[in-house]
């Protein structure tokens, strides 16, 4: 006989489960009860949605599902941002609720939310457990169907009273879910017409989102990158996928990617998409996108496919199976050499750039971030400029080495997610790249980084406004800045040392590498303070509603 | 264009609300919907009809499939179809005209099932056009009352929409 507590911790075993994030509360109290003397890590966050962001970063940078705990009503309420976030970037995450007991279901009991019915639209499964003799079935149906597929956030809202009860119900050896049966394997036809077209292109481009991490799939694409010598564009959730320093990968595509590879994507006579899914942010005006190109999509959820652009051949299937099969009917190809002289030019001509002078820049305190790590970090970041600032300056060499919340765009993410990061990979250094606004969404979290000893970096680009916000209403509202500044800032060094640990301010360019150092060398938790230049922007940049073409440069334009 | 899908789902708690919630959410036209059980215990069948183009219904089938829950869906629109609704009209029916209205339900060939002083409870079943033909005749009357089944479906012939269990 086992409590229902009791199948939840050894279903968590069972998938190899060893660190969990929650917060306790009424209706999990038999649930902690059992945690307590088990071997399973649980890491107390300081609010739930720290919780549910930590359990979001481990998973993406472990590759391993992610598991939150909550209590019911207040506490499964904070988990929905997270669950939403989770949702939108195709993240393995378990999150388990409790609830009030079944007697009590539908009366508006103390501490009760209808956390299934809220998280319906933003879950990939839910479930509300009602018998305890289902759990163990739902347990290990949850694990499958949250990290196999196109991965998700699934749901479990357990009782109180079904936690308390015991039963003989054993794990099922096998699942059945007759309506659950992902596609990993393309089509060989359209495989075919696929490798067909790759090789008749004259312009191809590949474009390279976050599911070809997520099947880890990097090295399938090295290799048909190399072998036809197709140049490469990453989306935000895709950046890492290949080296940042290889010499086909024109970095990041849409309203705040590169010239080169927004006009790639613009010229191209063949854009081949994998695991990506064509987002707003890297369309930009859907009629102009690619208008001149067939477009090959591969994706294991179907229902990405002919959803916001036209695709001449679709092709259903995991990003790493399909591009095997991809590079099994190829023959290797020369060079284009139009092409690669013309992509080489824009690349020239139109670098990433930023004023280079005696002022302290965002940009220069990610690319210090990027050498004095040897480009090897873990990056998370908060949502605005900083995330745009980091993606674009720091140079990922790998995947999973870049956690950022891309369809959501959830301030308040990177600190919580690089506690969870740093959690996955003790090994690693762990940077999360903040601004002043973001930072103090899930500031409460340094007492977890400090109790828990993960030493996570935070280097906060403090310019005293919402920065992006604050770039728009420059751009496009008359420099009305409504709202955007932020007084009334922390002193971000006292705080820190008010949560026992240390705060280095950075006023100065100079002061940039050694207080990087300083940092790196110091066995806890850090915040670094850059009071960088206030008025920077963001570019290159596609303003709302143009097309990748009209891309804006710089301000000098 | 309107279209008419057989939904074979499991027959789980919500799954009618998960349905109808992504539905709402990625604004699909719904026209009705019906809801019962199969040959096969626990699967029940959903009738969906939807007003939408055809690059829009590839979507709603699609987004369909990513639940869970959802076995199976068959688009029947252009099979040769038994397509059945029940309807119930409660319609003013004073003394004077009502040998009118019993006229026109028995065109329809459709029943009397109560009666009131100055009522007529009617119930008729058929297809879209039928109920939309008595329902015509009738509003001049006054319908006081109506409930609807929403639209059933089934292919004739030898083909059938079933969930065949793999091993």
């Amino acid at each position: 006989m086992r409590t229902g507590a009791q199948i939840v911790l050894e279903a968590l075993k069972r998938v190899g489960v060893d660190t969990v994030f929650g917060y306790p509360g009424g209706a999990v109290l038999p649930l902690y009860d059992a945690l307590y003397d088990c071997e399973i890590r649980h890491i107390l966050t300081r609010h739930e949605q720290g919780a549910v962001h930590a359990a979001d970063g481990y998973a993406r940078a472990t590759g391993k599902v992610g598991v939150c705990i909550a209590t019911s009503g207040p506490g499964a309420t904070n988990l929905v941002t997270g669950i939403a976030n989770a949702y939108m970037d195709s993240v393995p995450l378990l999150a388990i609720t409790g609830q009030v007991a079944t007697n009590l279901l539908g009366t508006d009991a103390f501490q009760e939310a209808d956390i299934t019915g809220i998280t319906l639209p933003i879950t990939k499964h839910s479930y509300l457990v009602k018998k305890v003799e289902d759990l163990p079935r739902i347990m290990l149906e949850a694990f499958h169907i949250a990290s196999t597929g196109r991965p998700g956030p699934v749901l479990i809202d357990l009782p109180k009273d079904v936690q308390v009860n015991s039963t003989e119900a054993d794990f099922p050896e096998k699942l059945h879910l007759p309506g659950y049966k992902p596609n990993y394997h393309g089509h060989p036809r359209q495989i075919q017409l696929a490798a067909e077209a790759l090789a008749e292109a004259q312009k191809p481009v590949i474009m390279a989102g976050g599911g070809v991490a997520i099947s880890g799939a990097q090295q399938e694409l090295l290799e048909l990158v190399e072998l036809i010598k197709v140049p490469v564009v990453t989306t935000l959730m895709g950046l890492g996928v290949l080296p940042g320093d290889h010499s086909l990968n024109l970095g990041m595509v849409g309203m705040h990617g590169t010239v080169a590879a927004n006009y790639a994507v613009s010229e191209c006579d063949l854009l081949l998409a994998v695991g990506a899914r064509f987002d707003d942010r890297v369309t930009g005006d859907i009629t102009h996108f690619a208008p001149k190109a067939k477009i090959i999509h591969i994706d294991i959820d179907p229902a990405e496919i002919g959803k916001n652009v036209r695709v001449d051949i679709p092709i259903v299937g995991d990003a790493k199976s399909v591009l095997r099969a991809l590079i099994n009917k190829l023959e290797p190809l020369q060079d284009k050499k139009e092409w690669k002289e013309q992509v080489k030019d824009w690349q020239e001509k139109y670098p990433l750039n930023y004023k280079q002078d005696d002022k302290l820049r965002p940009q220069f305190v990610v690319e210090e971030i990027c050498r004095l790590t040897q480009g090897e970090a873990i990056i998370t970041t908060e949502v605005g400029q900083n995330q745009m600032w980091a993606a674009q300056y720091f140079r990922c060499l790998r995947p999973r080495q870049l956690i950022t919340s891309g369809g959501l765009g959830t301030m308040g993410y990177g600190f919580p997610a690089a506690i969870g990061a740093q959690a996955g990979c003790p090994d690693q250094v762990v940077f999360d790249i903040a601004g002043d606004g973001s930072i103090q969404m899930n500031i409460q979290e340094l007492a977890t980084a400090v109790n828990y000893r993960l030493p996570v970096k935070i280097a906060i680009l403090n310019n005293g406004y919402l920065g992006m916000v604050r770039q728009w209403q420059e751009l496009f509202f008359n420099r009305r800045y409504s709202s955007t500044t932020l007084q009334g800032n922390p002193d971000f060094v006292k705080l820190a040392e008010a949560y026992g640990t240390k705060g280095i301010r950075v006023k100065s360019k100079e002061e940039v590498e050694p207080a990087i150092k300083e940092a790196l060398d110091f066995d806890g938790p850090v915040i670094l303070d850059f009071l960088v230049e206030p008025e920077e922007n963001v570019f290159p940049m596609v303003p709302a509603g143009a097309g990748l073409h009209q891309v804006i440069r710089g301000e000098e334009e | 264009m309107k279209h008419i899908l057989a939904v074979l789902v499991e027959n789980q708690p919500g799954v009618l609300t998960r349905i109808s919630a992504l539905f709402s959410r990625r604004g699909y036209n719904i026209i009705s919907i019906a809801a019962g059980e199969t040959e096969k215990a626990g699967i029940t069948r959903i009738t969906l009809v939807v007003d939408e183009d055809s690059e829009t219904l590839e979507q709603v089938i699609k987004q369909l499939h990513k639940l869970v829950n959802v076995i199976k869906i068959s688009d029947i629109t252009n099979d040769p179809l038994i397509e059945r609704e029940l309807c119930l009209i409660k319609v003013y029916a004073p003394p004077s005209v009502k040998s009118e209205i019993i006229q026109i339900v028995d065109i329809f060939r459709a029943k009397i099932v109560d009666a009131g002083t100055e009522t007529l409870v009617i119930e008729v079943t058929g297809d879209q056009d039928k109920l939309e033909g008595i329902l015509q005749l009738l509003t001049p009357y006054g319908i006081k009352e109506l409930v609807r089944t929403g639209q059933i479906a089934l292919v004739r012939g030898n083909k059938t929409v079933q969930y065949v269990e793999e091993e």
